[in-house]
């Protein structure tokens, strides 16, 4: 894998194309979308629920895999977060999984 | 204190649990990246060019296995495909930026990122460049400064797992979903992307759960009988 090319390594090139591939997908959807005058309620309707239905998926996998201690944590914070701010659920839930942890959980 | 300087600040504070929430995986790809072959200032030149923490981890992996150069680029666009609905989403409020500033914005679109800003957004239209880059640019010489430690004093670092920082950023990402719950549709979305990405993670493994979830909730929402979503918007 060590070819060179105008004085590259071939990692140096496949990182440079991947940072072109990932600027393209963060523009792109912004570009297609700004194309249009008006937006249809359905693909506006999709693009709300976009950050509740990715971030619900970003979360599921520490509840799957995630121990008594992780499970606790999660239901505790849901039912917190519906009272205080976000800041106080992140630091309340990270006290909380170092010391369900450290009780052994 | 000037408008500007006041709303970078407060951009900086709402970024910095992240900020330590990410720091686990800015360290441990710059471990990875120098067990899989890279040389210390590549794995920073990946930190500093693609800024995409999954896809990092995703294109490092595939390094080490002798994979077609393609092959490895195709699953880096595949990872992070999801970007192209957050800047679909998060573009219409842009639109009080510069074309160029719009252009800067786009770079540092990161998961956490995109969902703070739609959080900010959402709540009266105060989604000024200024708190934008105040979150993204800690965010950014943290993670990058990150793959340099991790690459330099990778088999330094130990078990951060009882310190529950690998955890956090799910912490954060939970505490961010529920603040999205006064949206239209927020319970049948969450249980569509909860049902489908499961389904993906325990198939299909990390990361391709968050495509399918994604999907699935976005789905759900844009085929929701139309009656019923003005019911559940009142």
């Amino acid at each position: 894998m060590m070819g060179d090319f105008l004085g590259l390594s071939d990692n140096v090139w496949i990182i440079i194309f991947a940072a072109i591939i990932t600027y393209f997908t963060r523009v792109s959807g912004h570009l297609i979308l700004s194309r249009f005058d008006t937006i249809h309620p359905r693909v506006e309707a999709g693009l709300n629920a976009v950050p509740a239905a990715v971030v619900t998926a970003i979360v599921v996998p520490a509840v799957l895999t995630g121990g008594w201690a992780e499970i606790i944590t999660v239901i505790i914070a849901v039912i917190a977060s519906l009272r205080l701010s976000m800041m106080k659920v992140f630091f309340m839930g990270w006290v909380l999984i170092i010391a369900l942890r450290a009780i052994g959980l | 204190m000037s408008e500007k300087s006041s709303q970078f600040m407060r951009g900086a504070k709402d970024g910095f649990p992240v900020v330590i929430a990410a720091t686990p995986f800015g360290l441990l790809f710059g471990t990875l990246a120098i067990d899989n072959g890279f040389t210390i200032s590549e794995a920073v030149l990946m930190s500093a060019l693609v800024f995409a923490g999954a896809s990092q981890m995703v294109g490092i992996e595939l390094f080490g296995q002798n994979i077609a150069p393609w092959l490895i680029l195709l699953s880096i666009f595949a990872v992070n495909f999801r970007h192209v609905l957050y800047s679909a989403t998060l573009g219409r409020y842009f639109k009080h930026m510069s074309k160029s500033q719009q252009a800067i914005a786009f770079f540092f679109m990161t998961d956490p990122q995109f969902a703070a800003s739609e959080q900010r957004g959402e709540r009266g239209g105060k989604l000024t460049f200024a708190w934008y880059m105040g979150m993204a640019i800690p965010l950014y010489v943290f993670w990058v400064a990150e793959a340099w430690l991790g690459a330099v004093f990778g088999s330094l670092i130990t078990n951060t797992e009882a310190l529950g920082i690998t955890f956090l950023l799910s912490i954060y990402f939970l505490a961010l979903l529920m603040s999205f719950r006064g949206r239209s549709l927020f319970v049948p979305v969450v249980a569509a992307s909860a049902m489908s990405s499961s389904i993906a993670f325990l198939t299909l493994g990390s990361p391709w759960h968050v495509s399918v979830g994604g999907v699935f909730g976005i789905l759900v929402a844009a085929c929701w009988p139309t009656r019923k979503r003005e019911a559940s918007q009142q």
